[in-house]
């Protein structure tokens, strides 16, 4: 019985179905419960926590993963499917507190102050929270000082800026020389992106990384556990 | 159900309906004063059997007439032309309806190239950095076979833009001679694309042979009327103004026998025509009348299609500028005045002036493949995979095209919008508002494979390199393992039986076969 309801969120996480209402690639699914509506029957059937990561959340994403890199899943498709596995991560994440399971490390991220354009952002936060990372999405327009004050108070691992614009990328020297001003710099490492952004102009002001997009994003996080 | 073509809403008209009377009007003038030299006797006779003035030149070394024609005659064919044509195929699924006042198009290959194109992918070292490597095409230019010219029916045969196949290759291999050539192209072409068939005749001995070939295929000569899976091409007037002597008793013989031909015209700007748009249109329009005005004469409810191949010359070498700007305009015109006439128009599009493939040419032929598409003809032989004009063939230039047509193809799909898209989209977006981050992905999916959305260019690559040559390349070799569904073996049999003159290599059939 465990096994039937894990392999259906699998198979829901493979077909990026959240909800009993979302459409997902075989429409024969249609009206069925999706991730959310099944992780939630999984627990009152006393299935843990640990299992449903695993077997099905995990398990469905890599899935996933497989057919993005052979180009049967576009975009769309991995972030309908990492959407679905963030929901439930936020169901099943205040029941993990004292198992073996941990997320991969906590990320903050937002839009520096000046911009407002979010869609990278926004595909970058979803995608990570879907590859396991505690994400806080600050939003869009964030001064320097509130980033600083959450990177503070919070103790995330990992931040994340970004900027779209020539005349905001500046904002990220501002903050990453904040965190240095505030003995906070060697707590947390800090990526970049966005369209007006490099790697030239990652080293230029002391950011960890650039990252083109999402999928480089969760390469380079990769990266850092390992070294 | 015949193919679907592309139907285009509102077409690209360069000039206004006055200005197209105002062409035909002084076409008319042409064909009535200078009128044309004719070369062959037989169509001299037809037009003074049936009222026009016709003069022996004296004093040439050929013998020739001086023809002039009636506007009645002229009026007397465009009222009887057919202003719908079928041309039929061995899959029926592949037929083409082409109706005169339908902007309905249909992309065929074509023309015939002397040379064919090569291409491998060496691999070179930086002398910097031997550890660089990096593959460049290299093209080698050869002449064409009959080999060759299966593997290109095949290719076009796979290539979901292509509509039709018109030969792409001259066959050149030593035991083609004159008096098998055609059978030879006819039959390497039809056995290895289910597609229609159209094609040029190098010796008017060999038209009755290609005929039995294609009853003996369609299922007998009634059949073969109902679906005509051959037509042909002539070149049947030489600008300015001359019926040729040997492709115009073609054209007549194949009018007799009633099947599909295109009446066609290649004048070129500043040498064989009037370098002003206005002049080579009154020009090319005349001599396209002057071959449909025969082809009526001789046998009533011929099916033609209005033929046009206008160019503009290089200032620099006098020889073709297919890749021209004014090239696509001339091609445009003649479309309009197919359709004023209602007849299926045989345009040209995508024919370029470079050597290779590659940016020049892919930038030469999309601009008038672009624009000669927006018009509206009926019958576009857009030139898939000639370079060098109409010198060389390329296949994997075919395939780039293809590319090219599938973007266009989709660009001309109907608009798809009415009140319940926009009740619906109204619906999502006020739901999109409602959520946090205010994007509407979650709505791709549902489109994502329904064909509603174009897809990317195939041959993108990775990163910042320009892969798109190696990339059509690995298409192109796809394309060829891809198997081909050739003719039967009874009615191979059968046709290497009746028709002479075929290679033995030819028949897939027979061990050592080559197809």
């Amino acid at each position: 019985m465990s096994e039937d309801i894990l392999s259906m969120i699998k198979e829901n996480v493979i077909q990026g179905r959240k909800t009993q209402g979302d459409i997902g690639i075989d429409e024969s699914l249609s009206g069925t419960p999706g991730v959310l509506e099944l992780t939630e029957q999984a627990l009152k059937e006393d299935i843990s926590p640990e299992s449903i990561i695993k077997q099905a959340l995990t398990a469905g994403m890599q899935v996933v993963g497989e057919k993005f890199s052979t180009k049967e899943y576009f975009i769309p498709d991995m972030l309908a499917s990492a959407d679905a596995v963030g929901a439930a991560m936020d169901i099943l994440k205040p029941l993990l507190e004292g198992s073996q399971i941990e997320t991969k490390g906590k990320f903050v991220i937002a839009t520096v102050k000046g911009d407002i354009h979010d869609i990278g952002k926004n595909i970058v936060a979803i995608l990570l929270k879907g590859a396991g990372y505690d994400v806080n999405d600050m939003g869009t327009d964030v001064p320097e000082d509130r980033i600083v004050t959450v990177i503070r108070e919070e103790n995330p691992d990992y931040l994340g800026l970004s900027a779209l614009l020539t005349t905001t990328m500046t904002e990220m020297g501002v903050i990453i020389k904040s965190l240095e001003e505030n003995s906070l710099r060697d707590k947390v490492r800090v990526l970049i992106g966005g369209a007006a952004v490099s790697d030239d102009y990652a080293r230029e002001i002391g950011a960890d990384a650039f990252c083109a997009d999402g999928f480089q994003a969760i390469k380079v996080l990769e990266t850092f556990e390992t070294s | 159900m015949p193919r679907e073509g592309i139907l285009v809403n509102n077409p690209l008209e360069r000039i206004s309906r006055e200005q197209v009377q105002q062409i035909h009007d002084a076409s008319i003038e042409i064909l009535k004063d200078p009128g044309l030299l004719c070369f062959n006797r037989k169509a001299a006779e037809i037009f003074k059997t049936n009222g026009a003035e016709v003069k022996a030149v004296t004093g040439s070394e050929t013998a020739c007439w001086h023809v002039k024609i009636p506007e009645r005659l002229v009026a007397e064919a465009l009222d009887s032309t057919p202003k719908t044509v079928k041309l039929g195929a061995r899959n029926p699924d592949n037929t083409l309806v082409m109706k005169g006042d339908e902007p309905r198009v249909f992309f065929i290959t074509g023309s015939e190239t002397n040379i064919w194109l090569d291409v491998d992918f060496p691999t070179y070292a930086s002398k910097s950095d031997p550890s660089r490597e990096i593959k460049l095409p290299e093209f080698h230019p050869r002449r064409g076979t009959v080999a060759n010219l299966c593997d290109s029916a095949h290719v076009c045969e796979h290539l979901e833009t292509v509509d039709g196949y018109i030969r792409t290759v001259n066959i050149q291999d030593k035991d083609i001679t004159e008096d098998n050539k055609d059978v030879n192209k006819f039959f390497a072409s039809l056995n290895n694309t289910t597609k229609h068939v159209m094609s040029g005749l190098t010796s008017l001995k060999q038209l009755d042979n290609v005929v039995k070939m294609a009853e003996l295929i369609a299922g007998g000569k009634e059949n073969l009327k109902e679906n005509p899976i051959i037509s042909f091409i002539t070149c049947l007037v030489k600008s300015p103004l001359q019926f040729v002597d040997d492709t115009t008793e073609s054209f007549i013989e194949i009018c007799r026998r009633g099947l599909p031909v295109v009446v066609s015209s290649a004048p070129q700007a500043g040498t064989s025509a009037p370098i002003k748009e206005a002049g080579i249109m009154a020009q090319i329009n005349a001599e396209v009348l002057a071959g449909i005005t025969l082809s009526q004469l001789v046998n009533k409810g011929t099916p033609v299609l209005y033929g046009s191949v206008p160019v503009r010359a290089r200032m620099d070498t006098l020889s073709d500028s297919y890749g021209s700007v004014e090239t696509s305009q001339y091609n445009i015109d003649c479309v309009q005045i197919a359709r004023f006439y209602k007849i299926p128009n045989y345009s040209t599009s995508g024919v370029c002036d470079t050597k290779i493939p590659g940016q020049q040419s892919s930038i030469e032929r999309l601009f008038s493949d672009i624009m000669v598409t927006l018009s509206g003809p009926q019958f576009l032989h857009c030139a898939f995979g000639l370079l060098d004009g109409n010198s060389v063939f390329s296949l994997l230039q075919a395939v780039l095209d293809d590319a090219h047509f599938k973007m266009i193809k989709f660009f001309l799909k109907s608009p798809r919008i009415n009140e319940p898209e926009l009740d619906e989209i109204t619906r999502q977006i006020r739901d999109v508002m409602a959520t946090p981050r205010k994007m509407f992905i979650n709505y791709i999916r549902p489109v994502m494979r329904t064909g509603e959305i174009s897809v990317s260019y195939p041959f993108e690559g990775d990163g910042e390199s320009d892969d798109v040559l190696a990339l059509a390349y690995e298409r192109l070799q796809e394309l060829l393992a891809k198997p081909v569904e050739h003719i039967d073996p009874d009615t191979t049999s059968e046709i290497f039986k009746e028709v002479p003159g075929l290679l033995p290599r030819l028949n897939v059939y027979e061990k050592g076969s080559k197809s």
